[in-house]
């Protein structure tokens, strides 16, 4: 293979890796083999996860259930891997949610300022006083529970966040040279937004992304764990916990499995943030 | 007063290097006396401030003798210079409102100065402050004692830096760009201050300045500074009439003020010599206009009439300067 | 001749920093009139609050003036929208002080000098990259940095690519804030040169904002002078520096340091600090600190006004806002 035949994201894809600090690098690195992981589960699951076998209840950990088996003698490592898949994808799709969402209100309330500022993050600033709990809690209330209505859930208590992070970096971009520049040089305010603020103020939006999306992986296994998020038998995190909960001195693994993966995916977040704060947002606009 | 001998600055940089920030300076400030030290961006000026200050950024290597009142600050300890600062030297830095807090009041501020060098009580540094403001021109200093520094203009923050600097009488003073923040108008009121209270108090002032024309305003004797090292100094008068080093001449031709009509400006071609490799011989040859054979070669430093000194081969007919004892 | 830009009386007021209910407004303009001529530079300056920048970003139509009138070559740009205010703007073009903060970080040289090409799609994509190293050579940059990005250049060659940027798309006008504050003396004599040379070679009328005198009275052909919001002397360039007539003209032109064997200071030219234009005084604006103020000052806002016996060019009527120094009327 010459290099000329590797695609062009893919070393985009690789040179990014090597401009994060090392430490992140460790953090992405564990984030892509989990992302594979998810991707690849029907292949690397042994066992069908909701498949009950009776003769395995409570199982140890042996060569057939590296994890060991649940109550209802379910492979732990099997539910593990699907479980990750779910809350992977509510945690991602809640994060691009409120990130999207974000950045047009963020950085048009950042970039004008005035009315049009306090139109928008007025009414963002209310969501932020209620605590981020009761908020889902209310919201899958009247919805009802399920995957979807979680993500969702999330995506309502980040957006203020993500907003306020991305109106506070246009605030600063709105004031360089080069913005007025652009409308000076013939381009509308809208065509400056797209052109000069927004790629300039884009970096401690994604800092704070990355922080976010391990305290989903957290909010999303508390909603579960109350029987809110992900409906049984689809195995979460969070319901996996709930589950071991009531075997806990009898069948530890069945606890420790599914605790340890949100564990190492908030580690893993945080290590990315850290790094991307380094790298993108040297005035420190991420709390 | 201040001597400074042969003072070199090393500063470390990426990848093991360093770069010469001072290059060998020798100067002094003598009592009541403003020694304008002018440059352009990275001549080192601000570096060898800091290096009378004992200030250098972490790592920095100084060689040399900086002497006040006969006194070696090089091999004083943290806490011996500690005490020096603020009551033998002093500094006045560019941004007033970064000198101050913005927590505290501005007269307690100047209280402060005292109290950390003088076992004085607080009534008695109370009083000596307002004095202090009243001195430096601030209308009302006792109403105004208890005022946060955002109550001030930048001209009154600058004003009460200046009185925090010489609350102590220090020998000498050290200006970093005291004005440059400033408008215009201000910045006459403050140089005129300066001068004034250092002619009364007799202490000496190193005023480092990117501006002739606030040399030309309030010192009394001026060091150029090119890349690291001083290629002229001499009496303000003797210098800004009949600059004698090519760069003088050329830094002053290249002021608009200087040709009060329109037409090309006379400019200085080329770039500064990177100084983490300074060349061996003159610094400014590269871009001097009359550059000859013999500027490779370091050029020697003589003594002008009027006692000033110029580092320049055009010159080397002059007497060289003197060893001074040390 | 007509002008080119001719400014009537300009009003600008903004809310002050801070919050409440019943914000106090900044006065940045109170009523500014201004002209310039094809081809001429007009100097403006004046000390922090003066409004000079206001002034400067109404004519590029940054700023929207709460009244008066901005006309350029015969047309109203006040209240211009949509594609011709873009008509405008394509012949109005700006240079900023901060030679770093008014390029774009994220692009290349050879980008920045092509924005306004782009926004106005002059000629082929092909066409504009020959002009952008066209431009590149007319302010003195190789072709090479077309592709390097702002933090690689010195700040001199910073500005030039700022000029390159402004003359891409053929201006009459170009309106320059402060370009030479952030240079050093050296960097901004050339800068200066080539701000002259163009003026010469292409016929392009700049309107010179700047607190420095000294580089006002070199490059200017008419120049006016600010105060908090008001322009309080007008003239041809030798006229205002041979025998400025305010009181504050003559303590700023006292108060600036210049390099010369016989600058000593050896007074305060004017005491006191500049107000707040949050609440600037009533009457002449500069009554406070004027050494030559009567009682009528703090009450009646004087106008600028011609003194015919003060023209020496026949150019530009020299004009003073000052009742107290001018010579009593016949």
């Amino acid at each position: 293979m010459t290099a000329k035949s590797i695609p062009a994201w893919v070393t985009a894809m690789v040179r990014a890796f090597f401009w994060l600090p090392r430490s992140a690098r460790a953090g992405a690195l564990i984030l892509v083999v989990l992302a594979i992981v998810t991707l690849l589960a029907p292949l690397i699951a042994p066992h069908d996860p909701n498949a009950i076998d009776p003769t395995h209840v409570l199982a140890a950990p042996d060569l057939g259930h590296p994890f060991g088996a649940d109550a209802l003698g379910r492979d732990v490592f099997s539910r593990t891997v699907y479980a990750l898949r779910t809350s992977l994808a509510i945690v991602f799709a809640a994060v691009a949610v409120a990130s999207l969402a974000a950045l047009p209100l963020g950085t048009v309330a950042g970039y004008f300022g005035g009315w049009v500022d306090q139109v928008i993050s007025r009414p963002l600033d209310m969501l932020l006083v209620l605590p981020a709990l009761l908020l889902a809690i209310t919201l899958i209330a009247i919805v009802g529970p399920g995957s979807i209505v979680a993500a969702l859930a999330i995506a309502l208590i980040y957006l203020p966040i993500l907003a306020r992070v991305q109106r506070a970096a246009s605030l600063v971009v709105a004031h360089a040279g080069f913005v007025e520049g652009g409308r000076a040089r013939g381009w509308s305010s809208l065509a400056v937004l797209r052109r000069h603020v927004v790629p300039n103020a884009l970096g401690p939006l994604l800092v704070q992304a990355a922080i976010l999306a391990g305290f989903a992986v957290q909010i999303e296994a508390s909603l579960s764990f109350l029987g809110l998020g992900t409906q049984p038998p689809t195995p979460s995190l969070g319901l996996m916990l709930s589950e071991g909960r009531d075997v806990l001195t009898q069948a530890p693994w069945v606890e420790i499995f599914p605790g340890l993966a949100i564990a190492v995916i908030v580690l893993a977040f945080n290590l990315l943030g850290d790094g991307l704060r380094h790298r993108l947002d040297p005035q420190g606009m991420v709390s | 007063m201040l001597q400074i001998d042969d003072v070199r600055v090393r500063i470390p940089v990426t990848g093991g290097r360093w770069v010469e920030a001072v290059g060998g300076v020798t100067l002094s400030v003598g009592s009541g006396e403003i020694v304008g030290l002018v440059g352009e961006s990275g001549c080192g000026k601000s570096t060898l401030g800091g290096a009378v200050m004992g200030l250098l950024p972490s790592g920095s290597q100084l060689s040399g003798q900086v002497l006040l009142d006969g006194r070696d600050l090089r091999g004083l300890t943290a806490e011996e210079y500690r005490r020096v600062r603020g009551n033998d030297i002093a500094l006045v830095s560019q941004d007033p409102s970064a000198s101050l807090d913005p927590t505290f009041a501005v007269g307690a501020q100047v209280a402060e100065a005292i109290r950390n060098h003088r076992d004085i009580g607080r009534r008695e540094a109370r009083e000596r402050a307002v004095e202090l403001l009243r001195a430096v021109g601030i209308p009302d200093p006792g109403a105004r004692y208890s005022d946060p520094p955002h109550r001030f203009s930048g001209g009154m923050k600058q004003r009460v830096v200046i009185a925090a600097a010489l609350a102590n009488d220090p020998s000498v003073l050290i200006a970093d760009e005291p004005t440059t923040a400033l408008d215009v108008t201000i910045q006459a009121q403050i140089l005129h201050l300066l001068r004034d209270l250092t002619v009364r108090t007799g202490t000496g002032v190193l005023l480092i300045t990117h501006d002739l024309g606030v040399v030309a305003q309030v010192c009394d004797r001026i060091a150029v500074m090119y890349a690291g090292q001083v290629v002229e100094q001499g009496t303000v008068r003797d210098v800004f009439a009949d600059p004698l080093h090519p760069y003088t001449r050329a830094l002053l031709d290249s002021q608009p003020a200087a040709h009060h009509q329109s037409g090309d400006l006379p400019v200085i071609l080329g770039q500064v010599p990177d100084l983490t490799d300074p060349p061996a011989g003159c610094r400014f040859a590269a871009r001097c206009a009359r550059v000859h054979d013999r500027c490779t070669a370091a050029p020697p430093v003589v003594e002008t009439r009027g006692g000033g000194r110029v580092a320049c081969w055009l010159h080397d007919a002059l007497p060289p300067v003197a060893q001074e004892a040390s | 001749m007509t002008a080119l830009l001719d400014v009537r009386g300009l009003v600008v007021t903004f809310p002050a920093p801070g919050s409440g209910l019943r914000r106090k407004r900044v006065h940045a303009l109170s009523g500014v009139d201004l002209s310039l001529r094809r081809g001429h530079t007009h100097g403006l300056v004046g000390e922090s609050g003066s409004g000079k920048s206001t002034l400067a970003r109404c004519v590029l139509g940054l700023q929207r003036p709460d009244d008066g009138s901005v006309v350029f070559d015969g047309t109203e740009i006040v209240g211009l929208r949509g594609s011709a205010l873009r008509d405008i703007r394509r012949r109005i073009q700006p240079v900023f002080q901060d030679p770093l903060g008014s390029l774009d970080p994220r692009w290349t040289v050879g980008r920045s000098v092509r924005e306004s090409l782009d926004a106005f799609g002059v000629g082929s994509p092909l066409d504009r990259e020959r002009r952008v190293r066209e431009l590149l050579d007319l302010v003195g940059l190789s072709p090479d940095h077309a592709d390097r990005h702002p933090v690689q250049l010195s700040g001199g060659q910073r500005q030039r690519v700022g000029i390159a940027a402004a003359l891409a798309s053929g201006p009459d006008l170009i309106v320059a804030d402060e370009p030479v504050s952030a240079l050093d003396v050296s960097v901004q004599a050339q800068i200066l040169n080539l701000m002259a040379r163009l003026q010469r070679d292409l016929g392009v009328a700049f309107l010179f904002v700047s607190h420095d005198l000294s580089v006002v009275e070199h490059v200017s052909n008419e120049v006016s002078v600010m105060y908090l919001g008001k322009i309080v002397e007008t003239a041809d360039r030798a006229d205002l520096f041979a025998g400025p007539v305010h009181p504050y003209t003559r303590a700023l032109l006292d108060a600036v340091p210049v390099p010369e064997p016989d600058a000593r200071l050896v007074h305060v030219p004017l005491s006191g600090d500049i107000p707040s234009p949050i609440d600037p005084p009533s009457g002449c604006r500069f009554h406070p600190r004027c050494p030559r103020r009567v009682d009528s000052c703090s009450r009646e806002l004087p106008a600028l006004t011609p003194v015919e016996a003060l023209n020496s060019t026949g150019h530009t009527p020299h004009r003073v806002a000052c009742p107290v120094v001018l010579p009593a009327r016949p």
